[in-house]
């Protein structure tokens, strides 16, 4: 059987649980991303692009079964925030426990009843960016997720509300396999900050296209859940236009496997994006963060910080690109992956790629691997810092990086505090 | 530094300068020898395995191997992950033998080598007669010597210093005449670093190399000299497969050079060679390439497509191996040499430029697999992208969970010159134990607008200073070099970039 064969049987097998079938503007949408996805096919183990992640559980048809997580009363993240609050139960909004979604200066809308409504803004945009990002590189589960989805928010802010949207993905039952499909606009001159957290569902897909248009400031902070056997494939698309501001910052603890792709084209001059990631995990659980950074104008600048503390068979992928494209002169690129192996059974497996078609560029890459430092912890220890708590010292410092990337001081000391947290239940 | 040693390096340094100077962007080994040779009819079958297996005396062994290498072959796919693009090559428009007339009956001694074929390469600078030295630095009696094994088109023309090398017990002389003289020492090694299915060009390889140069380095035993091969394509429309083997037994140590070049042609040529290297216990190896096949022309007409794989392998404990390349030619560079890391504290380090002008594409790099404990690896990558060329570092590093206490460090710089080539960097980075360190750093940037205008400053014109400021740039590699391939490589690094300017 020939490769092609395999993920076009793949998908057969996947699209054979039920395809919801809709009308209007995102039906179009729908039908055009399947004609996509049935020239791609479902991923296989042999693709470049899942060298080091497998995709047969996220290929599977039916979501495999995830046991529910007892937090034990922990209050959930970003709980001390006064945001507003959208609330889906395995993938389904929960419209009792949400709050009305009426704030000044943002729209927000269920996806299912946009789409009955032909003059919607999101009508000629949503799916456009996910389109788009299937160039240079295919990505099938976000096909997938376009061909698939009928839940999910469109928000089209116009001004500066006056708190984030929080976005909350509950897990009730073990067998939920949720696709979610989110778009936001950002008009120009206009700023939000979007909370998620979460583990959704025992498998989730979900997709989230960002057009950012000139001048316009986005923040992202997410959490992932810490579900030891959900599964998660995730999606950012983005645009980002002249002088506009992209910002997030991903929380990944445990989960049997996550792939979070984000895809971002600095496509006006002076725009910035910056993308981070910590993940940790302790056990059988697989992170993988594939990044793609396209700049196409000119003094842009972006910066991908991720940083992985791993241990008992923990594995940890990192894939990350800057495609600089010609003409984008005075680029400023900047990629670090890095990884604290805290035993000898765990894996960093990292592909930090540059790719560059302009000459008056600065693009830099570090990746690094290894144990915590001996020296470093001797000098804590001499201090007087007992083992366990010098080795948490020493993990956080690790991580400061990429934290460093949330501008809400507020929001960074809630993520650390959660990572201080989830340390001190790992210590053995 | 005594007066002496001034004097010869001033000569060299205005020889690089005047050599750059006369040279006006053109190649500089782009002419043909008119000699009369005898090829192989055009194209490839089991038939064209057994006429290159018998024009060679193979025993039966061999003749079987290439085979079973062929038959491998026919059911592979050319590999297209590399960022290169190219038109499709048709294997069966080439002719996979070329021999010159003269040495259908094999010299004996240099002496009754076809002048023609001296000729050439003492225009190319390469002294096949013994006693002189490379780059055309007189030296005194006793200084450094460097013996030549001479490869024109498909076969080996003469190897010098034979029985000086002798007399240390170290055998040099063409792989085709060790399957006949040394057969129990081929059979061992050939294939056993890179085994006959290891990769498309490998197996073709494997299937029909027609010569090459065969190492042994007892017990021991250093080298009394550096070694050399010079390859030289000269017929039209034929493919170059050589096939290197060099065994380094325990305790001794070679330095080893490889220089290529080849006629400018119109159309491009195929040249995918193996190199193979077997170090035991506490031996170390030095492998110096430079690469400068004929690039092609200003449009991408013509120009060598270089397949090659090198790979060298540390078996025992405290194994060491050093790769220097300095890649200026071909049309096509595909490319990694590697080293597998299986003794125990073995070593192994990569120093690379790789220099892309005009149409030129390179992708190419290293792979250190670290098997055993406390190994060590380097990887120094020094990419330099001019006109409309596409320059690739590909690597990988791979701690496996074995190799414990481990470490590598990589780095790859890159520069561009001028708005319309590309450089690339794409490594991949495995690490499955905790104890070894891997530290990884790529940067690309543009020739420094300061430094030219210091050069331009102090009276060079905007090319010298290029070269002067990319010779900086790609220090760190040429200093690992041996000292002659070193001027000779620094030239090249500024008569590769003619041309990229204004």
């Amino acid at each position: 059987m020939t490769m092609q064969q395999a993920k076009a049987d793949a998908l057969a097998a996947r699209l054979a649980t039920g395809q919801p079938g809709q009308g209007g503007w995102l039906g179009a949408a729908q039908a055009a991303a399947l004609a996509r996805l049935r020239g791609m096919g479902l991923p296989g183990k042999r693709d470049e692009y899942w060298r080091y992640t497998d995709p047969t559980s996220l290929n599977a048809p039916d979501a495999p079964s995830a046991a529910l997580f007892d937090s034990r009363g922990e209050a959930p993240p970003f709980s001390g925030l006064d945001r507003l609050r959208l609330v889906f139960v395995d993938g389904i909004f929960d419209q009792a426990q949400s709050d009305d979604p009426v704030l000044e200066g943002i729209e927000i809308e269920r996806l299912g009843s946009a789409a009955l409504n032909p003059s919607h803004w999101a009508a000629g945009l949503y799916g456009t960016l996910e389109t788009r990002g299937q160039t240079p590189v295919e990505r099938p589960f976000a096909a997938l997720n376009t061909a698939q989805a009928t839940e999910g928010v469109l928000i089209r802010v116009t001004g500066r509300p006056s708190k984030p949207v929080s976005l909350i993905y509950l897990h009730k039952s073990e067998r939920s396999d949720a696709i979610l499909h989110h778009f936001v606009k950002i008009e120009s001159g206009a700023e939000l900050t979007l909370l998620e957290n979460g583990p959704a569902a025992a498998r989730l897909s979900k997709v989230l296209e960002v057009e950012v248009a000139d001048t316009g400031r986005f923040h992202h902070i997410r959490t992932q859940g810490r579900d030891h056997e959900r599964r998660a494939v995730s999606h950012i698309f983005a645009r980002i236009g002249a002088g506009a501001l992209f910002k997030s910052f991903t929380l990944t603890a445990n989960g049997r496997l996550t792939r979070n792709e984000a895809v971002l084209e600095l496509a006006g001059a002076d725009a910035v994006a910056h993308i981070a990631g910590a993940s940790v995990g302790d056990g059988d659980f697989h992170h993988d963060d594939t990044v793609f950074v396209t700049h196409a104008a000119e003094r842009c600048e972006s910066r991908q910080v991720y940083k992985k503390v791993l241990k008992n068979g923990a594995v940890g992928v990192f894939q990350g690109k800057i495609l600089v494209k010609q003409g984008a002169q005075k680029t400023d690129g900047y990629q670090i992956s890095q990884s604290l192996l805290l035993d000898e059974d765990s894996q960093f497996l990292a592909k930090p790629e540059l790719e560059i078609y302009a000459d008056d560029v600065k693009c830099s890459h570090g990746s690094t691997s290894g144990a915590i430092d001996d020296t470093a912890l001797y000098y804590l220890r001499s201090r007087g810092v007992p083992l366990k708590q010098a080795q948490s010292l020493l993990v956080l410092a690790f991580l400061a990086e990429a934290i460093a990337e949330i501008e809400d001081e507020a929001i960074a000391e809630d993520i650390r505090a959660r990572l201080e947290a989830w340390l001190h239940r790992h210590e053995h | 530094m005594t007066a002496v040693d001034m004097e010869v390096r001033d000569g060299v340094d205005r020889d690089t300068i005047e050599t750059v100077q006369a040279m006006s962007g053109s190649y500089k080994y782009g002419w043909a020898t008119d000699i009369e040779m005898d090829y192989a009819p055009k194209g490839l079958s089991e038939d064209i395995v057994r006429l290159i297996s018998q024009k060679n005396n193979e025993p039966e062994w061999m003749l079987d191997w290439r085979l079973a290498a062929y038959r491998r072959w026919v059911q592979m796919e050319e590999p297209r992950w590399a960022m290169l693009h190219y038109p499709e090559i048709d294997y069966q428009d080439q002719y996979y033998y070329a021999k010159p007339k003269s040495m259908a009956v094999k010299p004996k001694s240099l002496d009754e080598v076809d002048p023609k074929l001296l000729a050439t390469y003492e225009k190319l600078g390469i002294p096949l007669k013994e006693q002189m030295l490379l780059a055309g630095v007189e030296a005194p009696e006793g200084e450094r010597k460097v013996a030549v094994d001479a490869v024109f088109d498909s076969v080996s023309v003469g190897t010098t210093f034979k029985a000086e090398l002798k007399k240390a017990g170290v055998i040099f002389c063409a792989i085709s005449e060790a399957i006949r003289e040394y057969p129990d020492l081929v059979k061992q090694y050939l294939g056993s670093v890179v085994p006959q299915s290891d990769n498309f060009f490998a197996t073709l390889n494997s299937a029909v190399f027609s010569d090459g140069s065969f190492v042994y380095i007892p017990k021991g035993t250093r080298c009394p000299m550096e070694l050399s091969t010079y390859f030289r394509i000269n017929a039209e429309n034929t493919g170059q497969f050589e096939r290197t083997l060099i065994i380094a037994d325990e305790g001794s140590y070679v330095s080893y050079l490889e220089g290529c070049t080849a006629p400018k042609r119109d159309t491009h040529q195929l040249h995918a060679a193996v190199v193979e290297i077997v170090i035991l216990k506490d031996a170390e190896v030095k492998y110096s390439t430079v690469q400068n096949w004929y690039p092609g022309d200003e449009n991408g007409k013509g120009g060598i497509y270089n397949f090659v794989t090198k790979r060298a392998d540390c078996r025992g404990a405290n194994a060491k191996v050093m790769w220097t390349q300095v890649e200026t030619g071909s049309a096509i560079t595909w490319k990694y040499p590697s080293c597998i890391l299986r003794g125990d504290n073995s070593q192994g380090e990569f120093y690379s430029i790789a220099i892309a002008n005009n149409a030129q594409q390179a992708d190419t790099g290293t792979k250190m697999v670290h098997l055993g404990k406390n190994t060590k690896s380097r990887i120094v990558s020094k990419g330099i992208s001019a006109g409309r060329a596409q320059n690739t570092y590909r690597g990988l590093v791979s701690m496996h969970p074995r190799a414990t206490n481990s470490r590598n460090y990589t780095q790859c710089d890159s520069l561009l010159i001028g708005d319309k080539c590309g450089a690339h960097t794409v490594p991949y980075i495995e690490v499955k134990n905790n104890s070894s360190r891997v530290e990884h750093e790529a940067t690309t940037s543009k020739v420094d607008e300061d430094q030219l205008f210091y050069c331009r400053s102090r009276g060079m014109d905007e090319e010298e200073a290029v070269a002067l400021v990319v010779n900086g740039f790609c220090k760190e590699v040429l200093q690992a070099l041996p000292m002659e391939f070193a001027m000779e490589a620094q030239s090249l690094v500024a008569i590769s970039l003619e041309g990229s300017v204004g």
